[in-house]
């Protein structure tokens, strides 16, 4: 494929040569891509229903308050904040080993753009707020997005940071 | 079990049409702004919204419930939780952020919640439509 046609594409290495290619028009890439994200949604659902098991107990402990804790999405938040937290040290780490080989493409778009763009979800935050937002509970509706966008920029900074320092100590040994 | 499978099946569906469309949006809209991963949040939190009345309307066109509930389920929770991300539209904004573009990271932090939410009002009113 000409750079004439892809000129945003970014290079892969095959061996010694320099390869352009679209990758999101490989059917080996996307059906990876499907596989991942099978695997990714799967595990949201798991640990998002996990999340709301938890909060039981909370609604014991403040009976007064059960209405809006039970209404929390706190499962969505618990998916989107660790799915932003692996995101971040994933690309950071495979960006810190250097220029992109066929086979940290697979592991970038496998795992990174198919399991973890799998886990994490952005309609069911916008759904949730919506519906927060209609029920007249407009304080919760943003203290769920603060808590989301703020905390998903923490997590995902955490993950770099994470993955930049254990690349450092790789290097120093 | 099967609600295990329906959501592998959607949302394996919906991450392989994210990879498309954010691809294809990209080839178009080269550099600066992350579009694609915006497009794709969009039109997902489009659809959840629309999606999320089927219960109401297949029930109301006598489907049993049992049936409705796991249609809404594949889409909503399948197609369009696999369809959509959060962790992209994260990282895109940090990059953003770190390569000193604050204001496009802010836009694309702040922009992207607000379209989808007003995304998701306008999908649950077109959903209200079939009825």
């Amino acid at each position: 494929m000409s750079d004439r046609f892809f000129p945003h594409l970014s290079s892969v290495h095959e061996g010694n040569r320099r390869v352009k290619s679209a990758p999101h028009r490989d059917w080996r890439y996307v059906g990876l891509v499907a596989l991942g994200g099978a695997g990714g949604s799967v595990a949201r659902y798991l640990v998002s229903m996990w999340a709301g098991i938890l909060l039981t107990p909370l609604t014991i402990a403040f009976p007064g308050a059960s209405g809006t804790i039970l209404w929390f999405p706190v499962g969505t938040l618990v998916v989107n904040l660790v799915g932003a937290f692996a995101l971040g040290y994933l690309l950071e780490a495979l960006a810190r080993r250097g220029r992109e080989t066929v086979r940290r493409r697979k592991i970038r778009l496998g795992i990174g753009t198919g399991v973890l763009g799998g886990f994490t979800t952005y309609s069911a935050l916008a759904l949730e707020v919506q519906e927060l937002l209609g029920q007249g509970m407009p304080w919760l509706a943003l203290l769920y997005a603060a808590l989301t966008l703020a905390g998903g920029t923490a997590t995902c900074l955490s993950g770099i940071a994470l993955a930049a320092r254990a690349d450092r100590r790789r290097e120093g040994r | 079990m099967l609600a295990l499978l329906l959501v592998a099946v959607g949302g394996g569906l919906g991450a392989a049409a994210r990879f498309v469309v954010d691809g294809e949006v990209r080839a178009r809209h080269g550099g600066g702004f992350p579009w694609g991963t915006f497009v794709v949040n969009v039109s997902g939190s489009f659809l959840i919204g629309t999606f999320s009345t089927l219960f109401h309307t297949l029930t109301w066109y006598g489907v049993s419930p049992d049936v409705a509930h796991l249609v809404q389920f594949a889409l909503t929770t399948g197609l369009c939780g696999g369809y959509t991300t959060f962790s992209t539209a994260t990282v895109e904004s940090v990059r953003l952020a770190r390569s000193g573009r604050l204001r496009l990271a802010l836009a694309n932090t702040l922009g992207t919640l607000l379209v989808t939410v007003l995304a998701a009002a306008a999908g649950v009113a077109a959903g209200g439509l079939f009825v």
